[in-house]
């Protein structure tokens, strides 16, 4: 019997006779996933279907488990960064970013002003080229497949420019306790520039395919309404948070490098619904390219490192720091027994906390809506699963 | 809220709650029984700490003082007053029992599934309190310091 067909039997047996939960006669139990092409990843729903209407999704993690935490306390300081590219691959330099600050954190080391301004700006890079793929790919889950390649077309500038600068298209590992690893690539201010200028005409290119797109509307206005109330209490943070009405930016509530001295809007929207999640992240790809535009000709020169030891080692004690990645609020947690490894390591996700709402917001929708949903949501399964 | 005035709030009502102000925000120990009607109050009261950012767990068999222990970590913050408080609840790691707090927090129920899942803590009248990302009938719980498995593990 294989592992799905198991997972049906008790999920029609687990649930208990006349509760909110309990699953009418003729209900539908449904796997989607874990190889799905909508599910952009091994994440297995389990759903419960009346006719076409969603009453319950039960997620089934665990297919990408690779114990990231548990890797990380025999790993050093140094390490275990490399990590954390490969949970969430599309923000693989914020995450890096995250790591780096809580070990900065801890050693009470400042990063030279050249590395702030360098690592702001592959962050914001990132955002872009994470906001693309979503963006082709929810369109593609949609039914559009022409905005895939759009998407995918800008985004390769991005990854040729990572490449050039950091010697990785996809898992950059380019942020180190201290700094950055390398300098930038003598090439990397004009070519940025050059994709700056190429991009900002293609964002009204993206409204007039997609954003304004009747069908489009019709398909994701009213479709998986989260509350602000309830945004909060899963947990919910980023642009699926925002798209809520909440503001919960961390780069504008607790502003890290040089994220106070840039001009940029948190882009908030109250509707709450797919449309908004939608919204949300197209107009962020807009102040990621302010942010972009105000930083490529003021990197000041310098250091991009600052001087470390060779072997870290943290105080002993506790060191939380946390970023904004293209999903949303990723946090640190380190407790350090004064070793050279962390004693334990904990990374608060945010795809795991947004996936958590995914029940909730789903119940009482159309099957089809639930490809809309899953698409704003913008779920990386091994940031998930960890 | 400043740290001083969350402290004589938390005094008040719960009179032997003790704190450390080392870190970077304001921890305060509590002790498991005292948890959940600490934890309601703490979602209603004036702090108004609607937001529980992390919640995790801490096994300390690897070190001398805590061979017994597991402590459970939750970061709160109030996305009102924006205030931040990480509570610390210790656990007897023989028999780790807490309250489930997935009904003031949703997002907890996931969190603490996970939490299940991976230090083996027991969360009283969690809804649906089954292991998240191993399988059903995995035995051990990884993130604990004395979990060993010879085949999947490397030690450098």
């Amino acid at each position: 019997m294989y592992r799905e067909t198991q997972i049906i039997e008790s999920a029609k047996t687990t649930s208990p006779n006349g509760g909110p939960d309990a699953v009418d006669d003729g209900a539908l139990v449904i796997n989607v996933g874990p190889q799905h092409p909508a599910t952009h990843g091994v994440l297995h729903l389990v759903i419960t279907l009346q006719g076409e209407t969603i009453q319950k999704i039960e997620p089934h993690l665990g297919y990408i488990h690779r114990s990231i935490e548990k890797m990380c306390e025999s790993l050093s300081y140094r390490q275990f960064i490399y990590v954390t590219s490969r949970m969430d691959y599309l923000s693989a330099h914020i995450n890096n970013h995250g790591c780096a600050l809580c070990v900065e954190k801890g050693l009470q080391l400042e990063v030279p002003p050249r590395a702030q301004v360098i690592r702001v700006l592959m962050d914001e890079l990132t955002r872009i080229a994470s906001h693309e793929l979503w963006w082709g790919a929810m369109a593609m889950d949609l039914g559009a497949f022409t905005p895939f390649f759009y998407a995918f077309r800008e985004r390769e500038t991005i990854n040729d420019i990572m490449e050039e600068t950091c010697g990785a298209r996809l898992t950059m590992n380019y942020m180190v306790p201290g700094g950055v690893m390398y300098d930038i690539h003598p090439n990397f201010q004009k070519r940025v520039k050059d994709f700056i200028q190429l991009f900002t005409n293609k964002i009204d290119e993206y409204d007039d395919l997609v954003t304004g797109n009747i069908i489009f509307q019709n398909r994701t206005q009213g479709v998986g309404v989260l509350t602000a109330a309830d945004a909060i209490s899963y947990g919910c943070t980023g642009p699926v948070a925002r798209g809520s009405g909440v503001a919960c930016d961390i780069r504008k509530l607790y502003p890290y490098e040089v994220y106070n001295k840039v001009a940029f809007d948190e882009i908030i929207e109250t509707a709450g619904d797919s449309y908004a999640r939608y919204l949300v992240r197209i107009k962020e790809l807009k102040q990621s390219v302010r942010i972009v535009e105000q930083l490529i000709d003021n990197i000041p020169e310098g250091d991009f490192q600052a001087k470390t030891k060779a072997v870290l080692k943290l105080p002993k004690g506790e060191f939380y720091s946390r970023v904004e990645t293209a999903r949303g609020e990723f946090g640190v947690y380190i407790v350090s027994e004064g070793g050279t490894t962390p004693y334990r390591i904990k990374f608060r996700s945010p795809g795991f906390s947004n996936l958590s709402a995914l029940d909730h917001i789903s119940r009482g929708c159309k099957i089809g809506d639930l490809m809309a949903i899953m698409g704003t949501l913008d779920l990386v399964i091994p940031d998930i699963d960890r | 809220m400043t740290n001083e005035e969350i402290k004589q709030h938390i005094i008040t009502g719960l009179p032997n709650a003790s704190f450390d102000e080392t870190g970077e925000w304001l921890q305060v120990l509590v002790p498991v029984d005292a948890w959940k009607q600490f934890a309601q109050w703490l979602r209603s009261d004036a702090l108004q700490m609607d937001f529980l950012f992390c919640l995790t767990c801490v096994d300390w068999a690897a070190t001398p003082a805590g061979k017994a222990l597991l402590t459970m970590v939750y970061h709160f913050t109030s996305t009102v007053f924006r205030h931040t408080l990480v509570v610390k609840v210790k656990l007897d790691r023989n028999n780790p029992e807490i309250e489930t707090i997935s009904d003031c927090w949703r997002t907890a129920e996931m969190h603490e599934r996970e939490v299940f899942d991976l230090f083996g803590v027991q969360f009283l009248h969690h809804p649906d309190l089954r292991r998240l990302v191993l399988t059903d009938d995995f035995e051990g719980h990884p993130l604990r310091k004395d979990f060993e498995d010879p085949i999947n593990m490397i030690k450098l």
